[in-house]
């Protein structure tokens, strides 16, 4: 475990829901859920949910910490918005899915080897890298993010699309060296950084 | 009219040689016709669009899109913001929103944003390109223009999720909007009426990481298109467009269906309706080639 998961443990003890409303993304509004199910019936991965999210919100407030945090469960989110324009009390359930699943992964006890989970960070620090999605190294990434065996039966499986879309002019080689990127990078990774540094402040204030 | 001019923000997807870039054609023959400018937004980055929470968090996600939201104050003042990506759109909005209701945040956004030599104000207005049309042109002016009617072609109107939710286009509901369907009949053709699955989700990001669960869902959207007796699917989204026209012979392996309907956009039917040619329409993008747009744009 984290230190930074040790000391919040500490913190907070029995009270999970504190936690949830003072480090996760809108997560003071967990308590106004009033366990309807207007969510977990419109998620189109709902089946797919081991606690579909009003359960979460239970779960949340029972104190059942490390159930809620190593669930596979708020990584199956696809951000279609069906929860938050359906729930009664409008709570924001996309961001709060979110916001659980960073939080776990800052803490470093989300699941391992969950698949939307490394794509998403895969995801995250393409985009940093450049400032720009470099589309080809995203591709290739992921496919290989089990290792080289795994990743040559995705790729060649995935050969056919890629070709497709070289036909097309939707995927470009050039992508391979350099391709995409903002200008000003400097400016724009000194951004970065400073929002992830006041991010953490606040995160560890919360300690 | 006179030529009206919007702060464009193209998004990833759109850049040359990436998965949308038939799409920006698209708007720009549209564009074109309508007398709509476009003034690419200096310098702009990524969204980090839906999935780039688990990296990014909440402060270095919303300072992305403030990022393009200050450089459109400094370079295009004055002028809307609008985007052509349902994810771009939806990521910027939002972040307008919250930094608007949380002073702290807007605080905090700003000392990152200084590091770039940039500052938010915070009032531009953003938009869809949707919005746009509804709202800035309408759709007498959008029929006004049509030179070759899309007549005899079925299309199944394919909202999806992002340019719907959670913001969605004025006066229209989250549940059955209908301006695609208008947009389909101003350009001469027939929208599939009832259309179920027409805000149906189809995985997003989930349709690389999890492949099968997000294909069980593109079936379905395919499926009620082809039971509403369509011969093509017309959507607003990247991702939607991606995802429904790409994996079709993946579904079809796995499920022994046999789909092969093309996908565009909206901007390809316009563009093809406003007669311009099938390379202008962004037609040469099709990895499942859409014939009767094909036919009309070479007549």
């Amino acid at each position: 475990m984290s230190d930074l998961n040790t000391g919040m443990v500490e913190k907070y003890r029995n009270n999970f829901l504190k936690e949830v409303e003072a480090n996760v993304e809108e997560g003071d509004w967990v308590k106004m859920c009033m366990q309807c199910g207007v969510c977990s019936g419109s998620c189109p991965l709902g089946t797919d949910w081991d606690h579909p999210p009003q359960e979460l919100f239970m779960m949340i407030r029972a104190g059942k910490r490390e159930e809620v945090l190593q669930s596979t469960s708020m990584w199956m989110c696809t951000s279609c918005y069906n929860c938050i324009v359906r729930c009664p009390r409008e709570l924001p359930i996309t961001h709060i899915m979110h916001g659980l699943a960073h939080y776990a992964t800052r803490l470093g006890i989300e699941p391992k080897g969950q698949p939307t989970r490394q794509f998403a960070q895969l995801f995250w620090d393409n985009l940093a890298k450049n400032g720009r999605v470099n589309e080809l190294w995203l591709g290739v990434n992921l496919y290989f993010m089990n290792g080289l065996v795994e990743g040559v039966k995705v790729a060649l499986g995935m050969a056919g699309i890629g070709l497709g879309m070289l036909k097309a002019g939707r995927l470009s080689l050039k992508e391979l060296v350099g391709g995409h990127t903002v200008k000003d990078k400097k400016g724009f990774k000194a951004m970065i950084k400073k929002a992830q540094e006041l991010e953490a402040a606040r995160v560890d204030n919360a300690q | 009219m006179a030529t009206k001019e919007y702060s464009f923000y193209p998004g990833c997807s759109s850049q040359d040689g990436a998965s949308s870039s038939n799409y920006l054609k698209s708007v720009q023959s549209m564009c074109d016709v309508l007398d709509v400018k476009l003034n690419v937004i200096p310098d702009w980055n990524c969204c980090s669009a839906s999935i780039g929470y688990c990296g990014g968090g909440e402060l270095p996600r919303l300072a992305l899109s403030a990022r393009n939201i200050a450089l459109s104050e400094q370079h295009n003042t004055g002028q809307d913001i609008v985007a052509t990506c349902a994810a771009c759109w939806l990521a910027t909005k939002e972040t307008q929103e919250r930094l608007d209701d949380d002073a702290g945040l807007m605080d905090e956004t700003n000392q990152a944003l200084a590091e770039a030599g940039l500052n938010l104000k915070n009032d531009s207005k953003i938009r869809h390109m949707v919005e746009v049309l509804i709202e800035d042109i309408g759709y007498e002016e959008m029929g006004k223009h049509v030179k070759k009617p899309l007549d005899g072609i079925k299309i199944a109107g394919y909202v999806g999720c992002q340019t719907n939710r959670p913001f969605g286009i004025e006066g229209e509901s989250f549940e059955n909007p209908k301006y695609l369907d208008k947009f389909i009949e101003t350009m001469g053709a027939e929208p599939v009426e009832n259309y179920d699955k027409k805000v149906s989700c189809c995985g997003g990001a989930l349709a690389f990481s999890e492949p099968e669960k997000s294909q069980a869902l593109i079936k379905d959207i395919i499926e009620a298109a082809y039971d509403g007796g369509a011969d093509m699917i017309v959507t607003p989204c990247p991702v939607c467009q991606m995802n429904v026209e790409v994996y079709q012979d993946k579904i079809n392996a796995q499920y022994g269906t046999k789909f092969h309907i093309p996908v565009t956009y909206y901007s390809t039917l316009m563009s093809v309706a406003y007669g311009k040619n099938g390379k202008e329409a962004g037609l040469d993008g099709q990895i499942i080639k859409a014939k009767q747009l094909e036919a009309i744009a070479s007549k």
